[in-house]
C-alpha cells in the first residue's frame, strides 16, 4: 500500500460542504470514473456488457443510478461510469476485465471534480449557472452543459432536489466559486 | 363593526404634499421620505420618483442635453426622454435615470444632472439663446478646422457642456447575474392582452413567463377608470395576477423589461431585482440579465402615446395626457391644481374627464377637430391648437388660437398633449423585420415576427381593452394549439370597445421652436434643416440630427419626425420608412451584460496539482491560457527574477530539477486502429512504434503549416497517450476529434482528454534517475539498457501507486516524465523534494524551462507561429514521404518550398555582453535597415546561464548554410543594433549525449 496522501480538487485534505439557507453544496471526491466507449462493431457486445454492470444502457441525456456502478450517456455509445472511489479506485482495471475489447476503458476519475448541490431552491440555483431546462429534468436525466466557461455534465438524482454537477478537476476552485455565488442568489 | 363610518387612511392624501390627490394605487398611510437635489421630501409606497415630485409640486427634474432647457417628465413610463436623474451616491451613482421608472424607497437620493450650478439656474442654458447658432449639423460644419483639434480640444469641450449625467468613477460594489429560463410561452407585458394570453395559457398547463417592466402588473389597466367584468379593471387585473400567482407552470417576472428577440426564441430579459431597494441584500444581484428560451412568444408590450409638436412645448408641466392620467389615476397625484388638455383625437378628453373627477380644474380641452365632443364638465375648444406657452421654470400659460383665429390665453400648470397611439413594434424588428402602415390607426403596426412570435393588443394596433382581452386570448389559444395543448373555451371578461380612428395631428405648423426629440433637442425646424442640406433619407435624418439617438431611442419622437420628413418630400409616412429597431428596447447597464464575469472572475482558472505546494513554496505564478503555472521559485536573497531562474536552470543541469508540466494536453488514443489514426494525423511515421516507446511527433494542418508538436507514447498494441503543447490542448483535441469522426469514421479509434486526470513531473538532471529510483518501486528497473531514451511504461510507486513514467527530455538532459493520478500530485511533489535533497533537487518553472529548451532549440509556440513549415523548423525531414498524412501534400506547394526559405537557428551575440531580443530583425552587416533587406525574425532569446552570454532562435533565410555568418540584429522599435553570429540552434548537447545517459 502507497503512503501518498491525496488530497481534494479543492486543495483540502477533507470534502469541503457549503450550506447557504437550505441549499446545500458537498465536494464528492469519493467517486472514481471511467470512461466506456465502444469499439467500432463491438457496439452491441459493448451495451450487453454495459448492461450487466450498471444495470441498464443509458441514452442520450440518460443516467443509469445504480450501485455500486452507475452511469450516463457522453456521446454516441460513450458512457461514463462511476462507482465508489474507496472500493473501486482501480474501477478502469476492473472495467477493463469485464469489457475486454469490447470497449476502450479510460480511468477519469482525477479529470473531473464532482459537486453535489442539494435543496428546495436547486433549480433555481441552476438557472443561474446553465442553459439547461432543469424544470425539466427528471431524476435520471444527464445533460451536458457550460458553467462560467466550463464544459460540465449535470446529472439529476433521486430524491430530485438532489443535482450533481461534474466539472473540470483543475477549475474546482472556479466552479465552486461560480456555484457559492448562484447558491447566494437564490438563497 | 360599522366600516362605513370608516376612512381608509391608506387613500387620504397628505396635507404636506401639495398636489397629492386621493385614491389611486399609493399607500397613503405609509410616508417615505426621500431627497432630490438635497432637499427633502415626502412620498409613498406605490410611487415612482417622478410622481412623488410631481405630488409635492415639483415639475422640473432636469436639463436637456444640448440647450440645457428646464424639463419636467413627459411620461410616466420608461419611454421618457427628460426626467434623467443621477440616482444614489457614492459608487452607486447611477446617471441617466428614468424618475418615472425609479421605484421610491425610503431614504431614496437623487440629483438633477446636466445642470451648473443649480437646477434653477444653470448657467449653460446661455447654450438656448445661441440656439441660432447651434441647429443640427453645427458641430459638423463649425469644428471642422483644424482637423487635429476635434479629437483633443473641440469634443472635450462640447462634451462637458452637452452631456447628460456623469459616472462615479468608482467600481460598481454590485454583484450582477445572468440566467436561463426555458418555458413554452413567454407573455411579454401584463396589460389586458398579456394578462389574459398567460391566464389562458397557464390554465391549459403550459409552461408561462410572464415579463413585465413595471413593479405592478397590469398595465394601462392600473391607469384607467375601466371596468372589466362589472368590477373595477384594475381589480380584474389584481385578481388574474393572483390566479396566475397560483398556477405551478406559471412564473411572473415583475421588474423585468425584455431587452430583445434573438434567434431561435431566445428572448433577454433584465430583472431588476434590488433597484426598489436602498442596496441589494447580503448576496444578492441588483439585476439578472436572463436568456428566456421560449417556444412561443406573445407581445403584449402596449403603445406609446404620441405627443403633438407646438412652440415651446417642452416646459415641464406639458406632458403626455396619458400620463396625466397616469399619475392621477394610478399614482394620485398631478402637476397642478389646473390643467389644460391639447388633443386630435377622443383619448385626450378621457384624461380631462379623469382629472376633473378626480378633483383637478380643467381649464379646457383644446381639440383641433372641428366636431370634437362636448362635455358638460368643462370646456371644449373646437377647432383649436396650442399656439405657444409661457413659464421658465414650469409651464404657466397657454396660448391657444382658436377655430376663428383668435388667440386666448389659460392659466394652467400642466398641459396634457394627445396625439394619438402608436403601437411598441420594437421587439417586432429585432431580427430585421419590418412594421408595416396601418391607415386607420395612422401608425405602424408590426410586420413580419420572429419565429414562434405574435403581437396581441395594442402592440397590434388593437387599443380598446375589449381589443386587447380579445387578441390576448386569440394568440394564446393558438400557441397552446402549436404546443399540443388544448385550451378550455372561457368567455371573455366584458369590457369597453370604443371605436378606434386615429386622425394625425403632428405638429402646428409655423412654430419657431417645436420640440420632437426632447431628450436630444432636435426641432421641426431641425428635420426642415436636414432636408434643406439634402439628408432626406431616414437614416440619414437620425444621423444629422441625432433625432432619437438618445437613451430613450426616440419613443416618442421618431414618428413625428418621420411625418415631417414626409410632408416635406411629398412622400407618404410608409415611404419614408423606419430606423432600425435595435437591442436593448430599454438602457441596461454595462454591469449587467457582464454578469458575474468580471475581476478575478474574467475567466476560469486552472490550477495544476503542485498549485497549493508551489504558493507555499512562494512561487511566482504565470497565466498561461486559463492555467496557472509556476513561473519560478525564487529564495531568499534572490532580488531578481534572472538569479531565481538562472539558480534553477544551473542546479537540473548539474544536479536534478522537477517542473509541473500536468498542463500539456494528454489524450488518450484507443482502438485497434489507434496506431493507424496517429500515422495519419502526425507527419511522421507511428505505425512501427513499438510498445514501450515514446516517438516524438509533428502535426500539420490541412494546408501543411506546422500545427503542434508533442509526443506519442505507445503504452500498448491499441493504446496511445499523446501530449501536445500546453497552448494547444484543446486545438489538437478538436482537431482528432474531426479527423476521427468525419475523414476516418471506419477507423476503430476512441479519444478522450485526460490532461488534467494525472499530475505530470518532469525531472530532468544528470541525477534524475537517482531520484526516480528513489520513489520508483523497486521491481522496475530503470537502467539505461532496460529503460533507454524515449522509453515508457506503466508503473507503481511509492508502494503500489499506479503512474506512468516517460523518458523524454525537453531539456536536454537526462530526464523522464512521472505521472501519478492529479489527487496524488500534492504528496508526490513533496515526496519528490524529500527524498531528493541531498541530490540537489530544485524545482523550477516555465522560465528556467524556456531557458532550457532554448539552450537546446526545442521549437515552441514561439517558433509553431501559425506561419512556419516543417523545413522551416527543421524538421523537413520528418514529414514522410512514405505515407499520407494530414498536411503532407500541401507541405510540398510551391512557395513553402522556396530555395530562400527561412530555417530556424541559433545566434550568438558578437561581444558575449550584448542582448539579443525576440523580435528583432535579422539584416545583413552593411547595408539598409528596411523590409525590403530583412534576412529573418528572432523567435526566441535567453540569456543562457550555462553558456555565460544570451542566445537567440531565428528563422533565416538559407540559414541552414549561413552557419557561423555575422549579421546584425536590429530592433528600430527598441533602438537595438547588435552583431550576432548565426550558429546552430542545438547550444546545449548537440549530439544528445546527456539525453541518452
Amino acid at each position: 500500500m502507497h503512503d501518498l496522501r491525496p488530497i481534494t480538487a479543492l486543495g483540502a485534505d477533507a470534502r469541503r460542504e457549503d450550506a447557504v439557507g437550505a441549499l446545500t453544496l458537498t465536494e464528492r471526491p469519493d467517486i472514481a470514473l471511467a470512461s466506456v466507449a465502444a469499439r467500432l462493431g463491438r457496439e452491441g457486445e459493448a451495451r450487453d456488457r454495459l448492461r450487466a454492470v450498471i444495470g441498464a444502457v443509458p441514452g442520450p441525456g440518460e443516467v443509469q443510478l445504480h450501485d455500486p456502478e452507475a452511469g450516463f450517456w457522453i456521446g454516441p455509445d460513450q458512457w461514463m461510469v462511476g462507482a465508489p472511489f474507496d472500493t473501486h479506485e482501480d474501477l478502469a482495471a476492473r472495467l477493463k476485465a469485464r469489457f475486454g475489447d469490447t470497449a476502450s476503458i479510460t480511468e477519469q476519475t482525477d479529470a473531473w471534480t464532482c459537486f453535489d448541490l442539494r435543496g428546495a431552491e436547486v433549480e433555481d440555483a441552476l438557472e443561474l449557472l446553465c442553459n439547461l431546462d432543469v424544470r425539466r429534468m427528471e431524476t435520471g436525466s444527464a445533460r451536458p452543459t457550460v458553467i462560467h466557461h466550463l464544459r460540465c455534465f449535470v446529472t439529476r438524482r433521486d430524491p430530485p432536489d438532489w443535482f450533481r454537477v461534474v466539472g473540470p478537476r483543475a477549475s474546482a476552485d472556479t466552479l465552486h466559486h461560480a456555484i457559492l455565488d448562484a447558491m447566494r442568489s437564490v438563497a | 363593526m360599522n366600516t362605513h363610518s370608516r376612512i381608509d387612511p391608506a387613500s387620504v392624501p397628505d396635507p404636506k404634499q401639495s398636489n397629492r390627490l386621493a385614491g389611486g394605487r399609493v399607500d397613503h398611510s405609509t410616508v417615505l421620505t426621500f431627497s432630490f437635489d438635497g432637499k427633502r421630501y415626502r412620498g409613498h409606497p406605490g410611487d415612482t420618483l417622478a410622481s412623488a415630485l410631481l405630488a409635492n409640486g415639483v415639475r422640473l427634474m432636469g436639463r436637456s442635453f444640448k440647450y440645457h432647457r428646464p424639463r419636467g417628465p413627459l411620461t410616466a413610463g420608461s419611454e421618457e426622454p427628460n426626467a434623467l436623474v443621477e440616482l444614489r451616491t457614492g459608487a452607486r451613482r447611477e446617471p441617466n435615470t428614468r424618475a418615472t421608472t425609479i421605484e421610491l424607497y425610503d431614504g431614496l437620493t437623487a440629483r438633477s444632472q446636466n445642470a451648473w450650478p443649480s437646477l434653477k439656474l444653470d448657467a449653460m442654458a446661455v447654450n438656448d439663446r445661441l440656439s441660432p447658432f447651434l441647429t443640427a449639423g453645427f458641430y459638423y460644419k463649425t469644428f471642422m478646422w483644424p482637423a487635429a483639434f476635434w479629437e483633443k480640444l473641440y469634443e472635450p469641450v462640447i462634451r462637458r457642456a452637452a452631456g447628460l449625467g456623469s459616472l462615479s468613477g468608482r467600481p460598481d460594489p454590485d454583484d450582477y447575474d445572468k440566467g436561463f429560463r426555458h418555458c413554452d410561452l413567454l407573455v411579454i407585458g401584463a396589460g389586458p392582452a398579456g394578462l389574459l394570453a398567460a391566464l389562458t395559457a397557464g390554465r391549459a398547463g403550459a409552461d408561462v413567463i410572464l415579463a413585465d417592466e413595471d413593479f405592478t402588473p397590469g398595465g394601462r389597466l392600473l391607469s384607467e377608470r375601466f371596468v372589466i367584468d362589472d368590477g373595477a379593471a384594475d381589480g380584474w387585473a389584481a385578481r388574474t395576477v393572483a390566479e396566475l400567482a397560483s398556477l405551478p407552470n406559471v412564473r411572473l417576472m415583475p421588474r423585468s423589461t425584455v431587452i430583445g428577440a434573438f434567434d431561435h426564441g431566445v428572448y433577454g430579459v433584465v430583472e431588476r431585482v434590488s433597484d426598489h431597494l436602498p442596496e441589494p441584500l447580503p448576496g444578492k444581484p441588483r439585476q439578472i440579465l436572463w436568456r428566456v428560451t421560449a417556444k412561443r412568444a406573445i407581445l403584449a408590450a402596449g403603445a406609446t402615446e404620441r405627443p403633438i409638436a407646438f412652440d415651446d412645448n417642452d416646459r415641464p408641466g406639458i406632458m403626455m395626457a396619458s400620463a396625466l392620467r397616469t399619475y392621477a389615476n394610478r399614482y394620485a397625484a398631478t402637476p397642478a391644481g389646473r390643467v389644460a388638455v391639447f388633443t386630435c383625437n377622443d383619448d385626450g378628453h378621457r384624461t380631462a374627464a379623469d382629472l376633473h373627477a378626480k378633483g383637478v380644474r380643467i381649464a379646457a380641452v383644446i381639440d383641433t377637430r372641428d366636431d370634437a365632443p362636448r362635455s358638460p364638465d368643462y370646456e371644449v375648444l373646437r377647432g383649436a391648437q396650442v399656439a405657444g406657452t409661457r413659464g421658465r421654470l414650469g409651464l404657466t400659460f397657454v396660448t391657444v388660437r382658436q377655430a376663428d383665429g383668435t388667440e386666448r390665453v389659460l392659466e394652467v400648470g400642466a398641459l396634457g398633449m394627445a396625439g394619438g397611439w402608436n403601437p411598441n413594434v420594437h421587439l417586432t424588428c429585432h431580427q430585421r423585420g419590418r412594421p408595416v402602415w396601418n391607415d386607420r390607426l395612422a401608425a405602424f403596426v408590426p410586420g413580419a415576427l420572429p419565429p414562434g412570435m405574435a403581437v396581441a393588443g395594442a402592440a397590434n394596433g388593437a387599443l380598446s381593452t375589449h381589443g386587447a382581452l380579445s387578441q390576448g386570448a386569440e394568440t394564446a389559444i393558438a400557441a397552446c394549439a402549436d404546443l399540443g395543448r388544448p385550451t378550455n373555451a372561457a368567455p371573455l371578461p366584458k369590457a369597453e370597445d370604443a371605436p378606434v380612428t386615429q386622425t394625425p395631428f403632428w405638429h402646428v405648423t409655423g412654430c419657431k421652436r417645436a420640440w420632437l426629440d426632447q431628450q436630444n433637442d432636435v426641432t421641426v425646424k431641425d428635420v426642415t434643416l436636414a432636408h434643406q442640406e439634402g439628408f432626406r433619407a431616414v437614416e440619414h435624418l437620425k444621423r444629422y440630427t441625432t433625432l432619437g439617438m438618445a437613451t430613450d431611442q426616440g419613443k416618442t419622437s421618431n414618428m413625428a419626425g418621420l411625418a415631417i420628413m414626409a410632408e416635406l418630400t411629398a412622400k407618404t409616412i410608409p415611404g419614408v420608412g423606419t430606423t432600425m429597431f435595435r437591442p436593448p428596447y430599454t438602457p441596461v447597464p454595462i454591469a449587467t451584460f457582464a454578469g458575474r464575469i468580471k475581476g478575478r472572475a474574467f475567466h476560469p482558472t486552472r490550477l495544476t496539482p503542485s498549485h497549493h505546494w508551489a504558493k507555499e513554496r512562494g512561487a511566482v505564478f504565470v497565466e498561461v491560457g486559463d492555467w496557472m503555472r509556476a513561473q519560478y521559485f525564487p529564495r531568499e536573497g534572490e532580488t531578481h527574477w534572472r538569479q531565481s531562474v538562472d539558480r534553477e536552470v544551473t542546479a537540473t543541469r548539474n544536479g536534478v530539477g522537477v517542473c509541473d508540466c500536468t498542463t500539456l494536453g494528454k489524450i488518450d488514443v484507443q482502438g485497434t486502429d489507434a496506431a493507424s489514426f496517429l500515422n495519419l494525423v502526425y507527419a511522421n511515421g507511428f505505425a512501427k512504434l513499438a510498445v514501450g516507446r515514446v516517438r516524438y511527433g509533428l502535426m500539420l494542418r490541412e494546408d501543411g503549416i506546422a500545427m503542434d508538436d508533442g509526443t506519442a507514447a505507445r503504452m500498448a498494441d491499441d493504446h496511445f497517450v499523446v501530449t501536445t503543447t500546453t497552448a494547444n490542448a484543446g486545438r489538437v483535441f478538436r482537431h482528432m476529434e474531426f479527423v476521427r469522426q468525419c475523414l476516418v469514421p471506419e477507423m476503430d479509434v476512441q479519444l478522450i482528454s485526460t490532461t488534467e486526470a494525472w499530475a505530470q513531473y518532469a525531472v530532468a538532471g544528470p541525477n534524475s534517475r537517482d531520484l526516480l529510483r528513489r520513489v520508483v518501486d523497486p521491481d522496475i528497473d530503470l537502467s539505461n539498457d532496460a529503460f533507454p531514451f524515449m522509453a515508457c511504461a506503466e508503473v507503481t510507486v511509492c508502494g503500489s501507486l499506479r503512474a506512468r513514467l516517460f523518458r523524454i527530455s525537453f531539456s536536454g538532459e537526462l530526464a523522464y516524465e512521472l505521472a501519478v493520478p492529479a489527487r496524488y500530485g500534492d504528496a508526490m511533489m513533496r515526496r519528490l523534494m524529500d527524498v531528493g535533497a541531498d541530490l540537489g533537487v530544485t524545482p523550477y518553472g516555465t522560465e528556467a524551462l524556456g531557458v532550457m529548451r532554448i539552450e537546446k532549440g526545442h521549437a515552441a509556440g514561439n517558433e509553431l507561429n501559425g506561419t512556419t513549415t516543417a523545413a522551416n523548423l527543421g524538421l523537413g525531414r520528418m514529414v514522410s514521404k512514405k505515407k499520407d498524412a494530414i498536411g503532407s501534400v500541401l507541405s510540398e506547394r510551391g512557395g513553402m518550398n522556396e530555395p530562400d526559405d527561412l530555417r530556424l537557428i541559433g545566434l550568438c551575440p558578437v561581444d558575449a555582453d550584448a542582448r539579443i531580443t525576440a523580435g528583432g530583425h535579422l539584416m545583413a552587416r552593411d547595408g539598409p535597415v528596411d523590409a525590403k533587406h530583412d534576412q529573418g525574425y528572432v523567435t526566441s532569446a535567453a540569456l543562457s546561464p550555462t553558456l555565460g552570454h544570451m542566445v537567440g532562435l531565428a528563422f533565416l533565410k538559407r540559414g541552414a548554410d549561413r552557419m557561423g555568418e555575422r549579421m546584425r540584429l536590429v530592433s528600430p522599435l527598441t533602438d537595438l543594433t547588435v552583431e550576432v553570429e548565426v550558429c546552430s540552434p542545438h547550444f546545449v548537447d548537440p549530439e544528445g549525449g546527456r539525453q541518452r545517459a
